[in-house]
């Protein structure tokens, strides 16, 4: 059986690949995924650790989770859109309009 | 398998709004002006609040709550969804962007944060948290034809969903370390689990995720930006409704969830709440747009309201929803001004634009003046009551050194603030501040409401005073 430590290296691991995404690409479309990765480092945490414990409120909220990014990704895609037909630009250093 | 029915009583109010939600997305298909929706989401608000007192009680084992601490801030909630829709009506029309959705998009905003204030789990916290989070990604981008406001909600989505990953991050290994996500029980086993490093770092993901959502700083990059470019009515929305979420939830998950780390995370917070209300103060003089400007005043806002987590107890917690109650009025009040300067040709929302405003509009610029003494916190206004009860509570809890920094950047706000006065009284009028506003009922109703309660907030305190104690306990 593979420890449960394994599983929660994998899921900061995936986490903060998800985080670095975050912080040094500049598409918007790529910043999106890193936040996909993010949240799903999170969710193998949650399987991990509700496994382990015999718990079901860890997959309870995965589900969850899996829902609310479906959510989040139809409605991100939706301002994207928006957005790249007031401006023809996915880049966030060329979304500058406000500043201060 | 046998479910027992849960008790639905606590829950009744959600259940009767979102009914009334659905039935107001229907029924907008068919309705021509849409003046009636804004009409019908008030029917449903009072409706709503007329059923708070009878679902006192917990449910769904122990991941609902609805006490006196929740229903208060279902209160402000309520009457921010009410002001917000009194002002949009005419707004919105003169943005061209008049669709129905608008008004159910702000009604599921605002169950999302009815949620949150009742959440006694942490995954009904994530889900309504999401919830008002989603609808207000939306709402900011609602003038789709308009770049600024497009731009707002892309920002404002990118940081607000990075800030959600981060929260679930620390919900995950509070998960992990107490192996229960009930708020109730967190504390006790918090403390048997005996990894306090690992504790303290759960605290502190929940308090960045926490800061993005009420805009502490070094959390706030994403405010000035959003608040500037959201339709008003929006700015307005979600510099109140959001912001009183995030502490009716910060209020109960740091006051009973972490009751065991109370000095860990009460050094946190105070470090954080001192550069809020510096940068939040300081950043705000350099302002020249007014949305901007109340942009950071409300960054500084959160600061103080912080200080009555701080302070903690019956008091601290107190004065902070009382403090809550107060902001939404002053603060929904500016904003009723800025969209009363909006005309159909122009936006007139920086300063050298309202200059001399009070010569052609002294009515107008008398009732800013009242909402920026309030937000400076001058009395006989709402806004000191406020002030003085979060300063009073933080002295009682012994960080009266803490009260004297606050008073000092209240005094530092005051420049700010002031300075719109003077724009509007003691300069030669511009040419825009001769224009003609876009007054209209609804708008006028807002306006008589906010300016009525600042002041009678202010002279009469009592009343609302006692009442944030009495449900609190």
């Amino acid at each position: 059986m593979v420890p449960l430590h394994w599983y929660l290296w994998l899921s900061a691991v995936v986490f903060s690949v998800g985080m670095f995404g975050f912080l040094t690409r500049r598409n918007v479309i790529i910043m999106f995924l890193s936040i996909e990765l993010m949240l799903n480092g999170v969710n193998i945490g949650l399987v991990a650790l509700s496994h382990y414990m015999q718990d079901l409120r860890g997959q309870v909220l995965t589900l969850f989770v899996i829902a609310v990014a479906a959510a989040e990704a139809a409605i991100g895609l939706a301002i994207v859109i928006a957005m790249f037909r007031n401006r023809q630009t996915v880049h966030v250093d060329e979304i500058k309009e406000m500043k201060g | 398998m046998n479910m027992p029915m849960p008790n639905l009583q606590p829950l009744m109010p959600e259940i009767l709004f979102l009914c009334f939600a659905l039935i107001i997305m229907i029924l907008e298909l068919f309705l021509k002006s849409k003046e009636t929706v804004g009409l019908l989401v008030i029917v449903a608000v009072a409706a709503t609040a007329y059923l708070f007192p009878q679902s006192f009680g917990t449910t769904f084992s122990g991941m609902f709550i609805s006490d006196g601490y929740s229903s208060f801030f279902k209160f402000v909630f309520l009457l921010n969804l009410t002001l917000t829709i009194l002002i949009s009506i005419r707004y919105i029309q003169i943005e061209r962007a008049e669709f129905g959705e608008y008004y159910t998009i702000l009604m599921f905003s605002t169950l999302g944060m009815m949620i949150m204030a009742s959440a006694g789990d942490l995954i009904v916290l994530y889900l309504g948290l999401e919830l008002m989070a989603l609808s207000t990604y939306i709402l900011a981008a609602f003038i789709r034809h308009d770049a600024r406001s497009t731009e707002a909600s892309l920002k404002y989505f990118l940081l607000g969903a990075f800030s959600s990953a981060i929260l679930l991050y620390g919900i995950m290994l509070i998960y992990g370390l107490a192996g229960t996500t009930d708020i109730m029980k967190l504390s006790a086993l918090l403390l048997k689990s005996n990894m306090k490093l690992q504790t303290l770092f759960a605290i502190v993901m929940v308090t960045v995720a926490f800061g993005f959502k009420i805009a502490l700083v070094p959390f706030h990059m994403w405010a000035p930006d959003v608040y500037e470019g959201a339709p008003t009515s929006i700015t307005a929305f979600m510099s109140v409704g959001p912001k009183a979420a995030g502490f009716a939830v910060i209020g109960r998950v740091f006051l009973t969830g972490f009751e065991g780390f109370t000095p860990d995370w009460r050094l946190l917070l105070i470090v954080l709440s001192i550069a809020t209300m510096a940068i939040g103060n300081i950043l705000a003089i350099q302002q020249q747009n007014l949305k901007r400007m109340l942009a950071y005043s409300s960054v500084a806002h959160a600061g103080y309201a912080v200080l009555g987590v701080i302070a903690g107890g019956s008091e601290g917690l107190s004065s902070m929803m009382n403090y809550l109650l107060i902001y939404a009025f002053m603060n929904i009040g500016a904003f009723s001004i800025i969209i009363l300067l909006r005309n159909e040709q122009e936006r007139i929302e920086t300063l050298e634009q309202i200059r001399g405003l009070a010569k052609n509009h002294p009515f107008t610029s008398a009732l800013m003046l009242i909402f920026m003494f309030s937000l400076t916190g001058i009395p006989p206004t709402a806004g000191f009551i406020g002030k003085f009860f979060i300063f009073r509570s933080l002295v009682y809890a012994g960080y009266a050194w803490l009260a004297v920094v606050a008073v000092v950047f209240s005094v530092i706000s005051a420049f700010f603030y002031l300075r719109v006065v003077m724009y509007m009284y003691m300069y030669e009028p511009s040419e825009t501040a001769e224009q003609a506003l876009a007054p209209s009922a609804p708008l006028g109703l807002a306006l008589f409401i906010t300016a009525v309660m600042v002041i009678l907030i202010g002279l009469y305190p009592e009343p609302f005073i006692s009442f944030a104690r009495v449900v609190t306990g």
